[in-house]
């Protein structure tokens, strides 16, 4: 067991994952997390460079993974909100890369050392365009660790982009943790030779091999809309087959991303719904109240982004009362309001801080 | 016809012609490039071509290269990440005067001033063709349409900006000078850390509109718009016109007197 902080864990699974190009810029609550990643990669052969804005630090990223390497940077709301097109740019390239998005409260400049949950749905929706990635967030120290490892498993397996959303509260706390199991580590499929000359042809894999450099390959990646050859195209019907297909290869391989923890779901009619920093009181609150007596089911979601439809449809399905915890005016509310149906959706939030497990719990027994 | 020496080889063929207007310099730039390739003995394998957005960012998708296509302004942040991973590789990143000058500004001052090993090569045609003729941030100040404040602005020198903030080398020609501009493009790919070399180029279709459309002649005041780097030098005047040729000197920072010269 160690004694680590939330950024320990997301550069140390990083590092374990594979990750071998950092770019970044300083920005509260994520500077730790690029920090720990300028001492930890020169030793592994590593690259790393502190950039002159979150723009280029993701466009720098971008073209470390064109080059090979799993890369990955760390930011919040502000800086992402920089990093949109670059992320986007990504999806349509399909290079891999993990962004970490440490959030903090408010919009604008907000309230930098205060933790919160408010850009879900800039992670999910911050780009222009029909696009979709993955969106994961961890809701427990373990977690932080195993799901960095995992956000670059699947940022290589599909090549996309990955969006591992956490916030300043769990990446400053620091808890007794286990970082001792062995996990597999994913590496990009290559592109054959022979392939060369149609580099975005997937033969019904949805994900196409990624091209190397250097060998005479001369794939071309182009931001333009293209067609199976890479080349660019104006055509709407080859654009259509191209969008169809990036948001198909994730969402057709759902169950591979999708990740989420339930408890007593057939047991009750009323459940809880939680994520990040939340569900730790989310689940103390749900244990509390079940040592009183009350039957309650809990949710705790991990892949923010793609949903698997037909889960959370089957796990929310005639529930009553669906008790919605998280630290923002209602984006996990709104993000499960399609599944909930002739149920009273009750928000608890909390905006500055994860709700304390009384508070739930006081909701969920009906005392407030 | 083509034979071992033809410049097509190294062009995917299937995707010509360009796109590129009749008289536009981006062609003669793209055949300067891949001219000092072979005068450097550089093998196009081991070359990755970062191209940002706009007419000039088409060349990678012409150049039968690993090469990129990516978002206006952020090539050469892209080239760097790619450089690191890939060392063994010359990464070369090709801009127009909006990508570089404009939207791109600040990562081209950044690169410059950490020398990042990237070879930048700016087709500088003083306006935004693409989108319709908007004045760019080279657009001479005569040309300038608007308001006075818009024609207070004065046009950025790009390769004196790379030159004075710490970049290797740093060189302008107009594309006429097809010679120069490939000896200084072999230059610059043989030269350790961050290059630029700009060339001027012609646009006949919307910065023609601010001059003359008719081709030779915007050829000719183009070059009436330049003076040699040696003659601004002995002359200790510039004579108020763009600098053409190297600004830096052979072991890199800016050629000596240069500087008043621009300040003057």
């Amino acid at each position: 067991m160690d004694f680590l902080s939330g950024s320990e864990l997301i550069a140390k699974g990083a590092l374990t994952a594979g990750c071998r190009a950092f770019f970044g810029y300083p920005i509260t609550p994520s500077s730790e997390i690029m920090e720990l990643m300028a001492k930890g990669l020169p030793g592994v052969g590593g690259t790393f460079m502190q950039m002159e804005d979150e723009i280029a630090a993701s466009a720098a990223a971008i073209g470390a993974s064109w080059a090979g390497a799993k890369s990955m940077t760390a930011t919040s709301g502000p800086g992402t909100s920089l990093m949109q097109e670059n992320i986007g740019m990504a999806t349509m390239l399909e290079i891999p890369f993990v962004v970490v998005s440490a959030q903090r409260i408010g919009p604008s400049t907000g309230v930098p050392t205060v933790g919160s949950q408010q850009d879900l749905m800039q992670a999910i929706w911050g780009r222009h365009g029909d696009q979709m990635l993955l969106v994961l967030c961890p809701s427990s120290f373990s977690e932080l660790f195993s799901m960095t490892i995992e956000a670059f498993n699947l940022a290589e397996m599909m090549r996309t982009p990955v969006i591992l959303l956490t916030d300043g509260h769990l990446v400053n706390l620091r808890s007794t943790v286990s970082t001792d199991q062995s996990y597999e580590i994913v590496d990009r499929k290559m592109l054959d030779a022979k392939n060369a000359s149609a580099p975005f042809r997937t033969d019904g894999s949805l994900v196409p091999g990624f091209p190397p450099l250097g060998k005479g390959f001369n794939v071309l990646l182009d931001t333009l809309s293209h067609d199976e050859r890479g080349y660019p195209t104006p055509s709407r019907a080859k654009t259509e087959s191209l969008l169809v297909r990036l948001k198909a290869k994730l969402q057709n391989n759902i169950g591979k991303i999708w990740m989420h923890e339930e408890s007593g779901v057939s047991d009750s009619e009323e459940i809880i719904v939680s994520y990040g920093s939340s569900a730790i009181s989310a689940r103390r609150a749900a244990e509390a109240a079940r040592a009183r007596g009350k039957e309650i089911a809990l949710l705790i979601m991990k892949t923010m982004w793609p949903l698997d439809e037909s889960q959370m449809r089957s796990i929310l399905k005639g529930k009553k009362r669906v008790i919605v915890v998280e630290q923002a005016l209602g984006q996990l509310a709104w993000l499960i309001s399609p599944f909930v149906d002739d149920s009273e959706l009750i928000s608890v939030t909390s905006l500055g801080r994860p709700p304390k497990p009384e508070k739930i719990e006081r909701v969920i027994l009906n005392e407030d | 016809m083509k034979t071992d020496s033809s410049p097509l080889r190294y062009l995917r063929e299937d995707r010509l012609p360009t796109i590129w207007c009749t008289g536009c310099g981006n062609g003669a730039v793209m055949s300067a490039f891949l001219g000092a390739v072979e005068d450097a003995k550089l093998d196009m394998r081991k070359i990755a071509v970062v191209s940002g957005i706009g007419c000039s960012g088409r060349i990678g998708g012409y150049l039968k290269a690993d090469s990129i296509h990516v978002t206006h302004g952020r090539a050469l942040p892209v080239a760097l990440g790619t450089k690191l991973v890939r060392p063994d590789l010359t990464v070369v990143a090709f801009m127009g005067d909006g990508d570089a000058y404009s939207i791109g500004g600040n990562h081209l001052l950044h690169a410059a001033r950490r020398g990042d090993d990237v070879k930048a090569f700016v087709i500088n045609n003083m306006v935004f063709g693409m989108t319709g003729g908007q004045q760019s941030p080279t657009t001479p100040t005569s040309l300038i349409e608007g308001s006075p404040l818009a024609r207070h602005a004065r046009p950025l020198d790009g390769p004196m900006l790379c030159a004075t903030v710490g970049a290797s080398y740093a060189a302008r020609w107009p594309a006429a000078h097809f010679a120069e501009l490939r000896e200084s493009m072999k230059t610059a790919l043989t030269t350790p850390g961050f290059c630029l070399v700009e060339a001027l180029s012609q646009c006949p279709v919307q910065f023609g509109r601010r001059v003359t459309r008719n081709l030779p002649e915007l050829m000719k005041w183009i070059e009436s718009m330049t003076i040699r780097v040696d003659e601004a030098l002995s002359r200790r005047s510039t004579g108020g016109k763009l600098l053409m040729g190297e600004f830096t000197k052979e072991e890199g920072g800016l050629r000596p007197g240069l500087g008043e010269l621009i300040g003057g």
